[in-house]
């Protein structure tokens, strides 16, 4: 397959960046995209040309480190990551449009890297269980109703690629920390800290700079996980939930 | 605790949501009252005089209208200042836009801030033009909605505002409902296809209620 | 004098392993470990490189304590780590089956199935705390697969005969991941942590014989800083990326670990590596890595393979009696699910033969059809559905209709920094956990064992062993950047990217590194011998060469550079790669993931020779290219005694 990229390219956080276009040939269907990337970057070092910057790392699905927006789509066109979508879905003679996650929350760094550690900060405020090691009671001590276990599971698959805030078209956070909300505080190890968490939590996405939802359902189409929108509802309830009880307190 | 529920986005998008349900709420009950034109002049005025002595004895004449009038203003400002923050806040959140571009999301939600703005002015006209008759087309009789209607439905461009402000209404209803339902914690899985179905028979009856005074008019049915 | 000519040195000896009943040895440790006084505790800095289930359960265990915890990872955030890729689950003798399983009895298969090289202590250890993980990971709120009842499923798990094994689907890893992540977050949030994102560690420093410190880069400005502590902790994972080809992610790396080799942590068995059957094949020259699918696929699918080389016929058109279903027939008692060793090195022998299927004739065939025809597609698709969809993802082919292909690909490697019973390495100060250790799996890990190692290392052991280690040296002698020291291996670190970024030769860090990982694969891969490795050993140090005479890296060292990252995790694996062959060139057994072809049975079997290798080896560093040094841990064992495996 001979293709055409554009490809956003920027030097660093400050400079300004723009599309740069890109001859590739030879490439093969059963190529991942960031194999395809891989060989351009081949070619590229060796002409002297500084190659590509993007991220990823475990390239089977799981990491959520790879996070390009192609034609548009994050992740491309296929429900799934990057790293998991072949050269099979584009056609020879196609022209590419690559770009970094854009989001004000999530600066880029370089070329298609962009900056997510807003998201850890969000975990930080409150995604977790305090449960310090050692203290912890018997496993099964504490049965959890199975349709119970099944959401938190849903839920605990996002991987944090920030698919959702690149899609949504005001930047928002909401379905990222709706999972791990919903996750935490459908378990009843998650029940003592239910409130605060996701008063926490919500309050931290705001600060981050993440918009507000309008619910166009963006984020859900394309999140690789199938996180679903139902989620943000869910935590909406939640939010409300605690509001109240923290009022009252 | 209040100030940190306007502080937060979901508390904006409460507070739309809850004042959304009232203006909604009204609506309903606006779009009955209209449909009595159909029934003549004395119909309508009778219940145009009823609504100003709404409550008597307990309340005064006009108490009441002025109450629900004040709660609809209360709620028009909440749903507009919220929206109008949120709005910049997520412009703010996504400065940039991709150059690569492909068409989003639905109809509905896409229009709901122009639908916004398009209602908006609408209520601005619709007031000065039924209720103070300052923009009035022909001579503003007090106490004689019958004729009022009938007047501004006799002009094209009364026609065509309020035609078109009745299809935004439609659209903004249709995604705001379903949208109202997930901001208070309402929707779930179950729920989400009626939520869905509500939002759309609402949305078209209101819309076609409404619509049905200004094509009774020009239908000649109301005259 | 060569490479090959390493000198033995004086034995080494495990000091803390503690003595007396195998199943009394932890409590004695902990009880005679000396404790640091709480109050004293902030005062004490300990650096943990790495943020997978080992690091991240480590940090957010001695912050809790009330350590000052300064954490690295190369990763955009600590939750990318690659631990977050292992499917299958985690072993814990719970025994909520009430099947038979005990302490005791994984002790055993563990130790069994180590081949009898590890250490009978750290297994037996490993045993015991296996039923707090899952206690401590049920408390965090990982989402477990549980019954109707509300209670913790359990599977059985590699041939394993009991049902040890609590998973969440197929993202176990993924899960207990993020329980470590968010009680490391829980920490960074209330100070305790000092958390280091995309910030790789390039050397150690070490003063006055003690771990002080480390040099790491920050890969988005390219400043390269110095950072002290008290004790230094290794949690970088494995270092299987040196066959360019393998299940890891694809930055994991194994620098950290070689940079404190090369200051004086002896390295152990570095030859022992786990190569995992079922892997989805490589389909060209552009792969860049290679995805596991869970062993599981093995209880229901049939392996085979044509009876004539080169038939190349679509698999359908090849008839029952054209096949080979070679598992079957050579292990006819056990047949498709063998050990993971045995089914890599069956593949291979049948590729070998030129009967391979599919691209270059590396895979054979996983036939599910057999399994459709006799439990219905439907119950097919209940158990193995999302596995067959990630293969029909990656291949375009459909499982459903065409047998999977499947080949042996790298996944775990058992070796690493040598540690003794407190996971203490051979550098005073330096620990190191998970599978930067050469950890407790012996010569093969089995199932669903890595992930109880990494957190029984990072949530139990070392925050207990650690202390001894900090009680024991004074407070308050500091170390700064000004120390001699600390100047030169700063140094040595800033010449050595600025020399790889001067060379601007004509090939790409990825050119070398490949070509290193097609030689390990070849000669010290699935099957090794004496003369390939020396093959191996001769070519290694001329790649080095070349490799400093052609690199070339554009850019500079003071921006977000991944070819320069890159380029020096090449530098460290056209080393390491070197200790590997000699380690499996000495080594003239086979044993567990190593075998060597002139060690086996007459039935072509593995064969070990425990009177001359019961050891695990540990090198010494003595110079690039110079031969190392051999010391030998002797390896006792009292309560599992060696037998020769048969699967036949």
């Amino acid at each position: 397959m001979k293709l055409t990229l554009r490809v956003w390219r920027q030097k660093n956080a400050d400079a300004e960046g723009a599309m740069s276009t890109y001859e590739v040939d030879g490439i093969s269907p059963d190529m991942s995209f960031l194999e395809m990337l891989d060989t351009l970057n081949e070619e590229l070092i060796l002409k002297g040309e500084d190659p590509v910057a993007f991220d990823h790392d475990c390239r089977e699905g799981i990491c959520g480190a790879c996070s390009l927006v192609i034609n548009g789509d994050a992740h491309g066109p296929e429900r799934t990551t990057t790293c998991q979508l072949h050269m099979r879905s584009f056609s020879d003679g196609d022209t590419i449009d690559i770009e970094p996650w854009r989001a004000s929350a999530f600066p880029v760094i370089k070329d298609l890297v962009v900056d997510r550690s807003a998201f850890d900060r969000i975990i930080q405020a409150g995604g977790y269980i305090t449960a310090p090691t050692g203290a912890a009671p018997e496993a099964h001590a504490t049965p959890v109703p199975k349709p119970d276990a099944d959401f938190a599971f849903e839920h605990a698959e996002c991987i944090g690629c920030g698919a959702c805030v690149a899609a949504c078209p005001n930047g928002a956070a909401m379905l990222f920390t709706s999972a791990k909300v919903n996750h935490l505080n459908v378990l009843p190890q998650g029940a003592p800290e239910r409130e605060t968490r996701v008063l926490d939590m919500v309050a931290q996405m705001d600060e981050e700079g993440f918009g507000g939802c309008t619910l166009t359902g963006e984020c859900a189409t394309a999140c690789p996980k199938g996180i679903p929108l139902m989620s943000i509802t869910s935590m909406n309830k939640e939010w409300l939930r605690a509001t109240r009880r923290v009022g009252k307190r | 605790m209040a100030r940190t529920v306007w502080d937060s986005t979901l508390g904006k998008k409460t507070v739309m949501a809850v004042s959304g349900l009232i203006m909604l709420l009204y609506l309903v009950a606006h779009m009955i009252g209209n449909l009595k034109i159909y029934f003549g002049a004395g119909e309508f005025n009778a219940y145009g005089h009823w609504l100003r002595t709404v409550g008597e004895p307990f309340m005064h004449y006009e108490w009441t209208l002025w109450l629900i009038r004040v709660v609809l203003v209360a709620a028009v400002v909440a749903h507009a200042v919220s929206a109008y923050q949120l709005s910049r806040r997520d412009i703010r959140a996504r400065p940039s836009k991709y150059v690569h571009k492909r068409p989003r999301a639905s109809y509905a939600t896409r229009t709901m801030r122009w639908g916004g703005i398009i209602l908006g002015l609408f209520i601005v006209w619709h007031v000065l033009d039924l209720t103070t008759g300052t923009v009035h087309s022909g001579g503003f009789q007090e106490g004689h909605p019958y004729q009022n209607v009938v007047d501004t439905f006799s002009t094209w461009y009364g026609n065509v505002i309020y035609i078109v402000a009745m299809l935004a209404l439609g659209l903004h209803i249709r995604h705001g409902f379903w949208s109202a339902a997930q901001t208070l914690g309402a929707g779930s899985r179950t729920r989400d296809r009626a939520l869905k179905i509500v939002a759309n028979v609402l949305a078209l009856l209101l819309t076609a209620g409404f619509i049905a005074v200004p094509v009774g008019v020009m239908t000649g049915v109301v005259s | 004098m060569t490479y090959t000519d390493y000198t033995t040195g004086a034995p080494v000896v495990d000091t803390k392993a503690p003595q007396g009943p195998v199943h009394e040895r932890w409590d004695k440790r902990r009880f005679e470990a000396k404790l640091v006084n709480p109050a004293n505790r902030r005062k004490h800095t300990v650096i943990v490189v790495g943020t997978g289930l080992a690091g991240g359960s480590a940090g957010a265990t001695l912050a809790e304590q009330g350590y000052h915890v300064v954490q690295f990872c190369y990763q955009d955030s600590p939750r990318r780590a690659h631990s977050i890729a292992a499917q299958g689950g985690i072993n814990a003798a719970k025994n909520y089956r009430n099947d038979g399983d005990s302490v005791h009895r994984l002790f055993y298969d563990t130790v069994k199935g180590g081949d009898f090289r590890a250490r009978e202590s750290n297994v037996h250890r490993l045993a015991q705390i296996s039923v707090e993980i899952i206690d401590q990971c049920v408390a965090q709120g990982v989402p477990f697969a549980r019954e109707y009842g509300g209670l913790l499923d359990t599977r059985s798990f590699g041939g394993v005969q009991v049902s040890r094994t609590f998973y969440a689907r197929g993202q176990t890893g993924q899960q207990l991941l993020l329980g470590a992540y968010q009680a490391l977050s829980r920490q960074i949030a209330a100070g305790n942590v000092e958390m280091h994102p995309r910030t790789e560690m390039l050397d150690l420093i070490v003063v006055d014989g003690r771990a002080r410190g480390i040099v790491a880069r920050d890969l988005i400005t390219g400043r390269i800083d110095t950072y002290f502590a008290d004790a230094v902790v290794l949690a970088s994972g494995g270092y299987g990326n040196v066959f360019y080809l393998s299940t890891n992610a694809m930055n994991s790396n194994a620098t950290a670990i070689w940079r404190a080799h090369r200051r004086g942590a002896w390295f152990a068995n570095p030859c022992f590596t786990q190569i995992h059957p079922t892997c989805i094949p490589r389909t060209g020259d552009h792969q860049s890595k290679l995805t596991l699918m869970s062993e599981s696929l093995r209880n229901d699918g049939r392996i085979w393979v044509p009876k004539a080389k080169g038939d190349d016929r679509p698999p359908h058109e090849i008839p029952e009696d054209e096949r080979d279903y070679y598992l079957e027939r050579i292990y006819p008692s056990f047949g498709n699910l063998v050990p993971r060793d045995i089914a890599s090195r069956a593949a291979k022998n049948v590729c070998d033969e030129g009967r391979g299927v599919g691209p270059g004739g590396q895979g054979v065939y996983l036939d599910f059809a057999d399994a459709i025809k006799r439990m219905g597609r439907g119950a097919v698709e209940a158990k193995y559905g999302n596995l067959f969809d990630m293969y029909q993802r990656i291949t375009d082919e459909d499982p459903y209709q065409v047998p999977m292909r499947i080949y042996p690909a790298v996944h775990y490697t058992m070796g690493g920094l040598w540690v003794d019973y407190d996971l203490q390495t051979t550098i005073p100060g330096l620990f190191a956990i998970g599978e930067a250790n050469f950890s407790d799996h012996g010569a093969n890990r089995l199932g669903a064992s890595a992930l109880m190692q990494g957190l029984a290392d990072g949530y139990f052991v070392l925050p207990a062993t650690i202390n001894d280690y900090l009680a024991r040296n004074p407070l308050g002698d500091q170390v700064d950047a000004g120390h001699p020291v600390v100047q030169e291996v700063l140094a040595e670190t800033e010449d050595r990217l600025h020399l790889l970024l001067s060379v601007d030769g004509d090939r790409t860090p990825d050119s070398f590194h490949r070509e290193v990982g097609e030689l390990m694969w070849e000669f010290c891969g699935m099957a090794r011998t004496d003369s390939g490795l020396r093959k191996a050993l001769e070519r290694i140090p001329q790649i080095r060469e070349e490799f400093w005479r052609r690199i070339k890296v554009p850019g500079t060292g003071e921006e977000f550079n991944q070819s320069l990252e890159k380029a020096n995790r090449v530098v460290d694996y056209l080393e390491l790669a070197e200790l590997m062959c000699l380690d499996a060139l000495h080594r003239a057994e086979s044993c567990g993931g190593h075998f060597r072809e002139e060690s086996q049975t007459p039935d072509g079997e593995a064969a070990r020779k425990d009177d001359e290798f019961a050891y695990a080896a540990a090198w010494e560093f003595n110079g690039t290219g110079e031969a190392p040094t051999l010391h030998k841990e002797d390896l006792v064992f009292e309560y599992v005694h060696p037998t020769q495996r048969s699967y036949a």
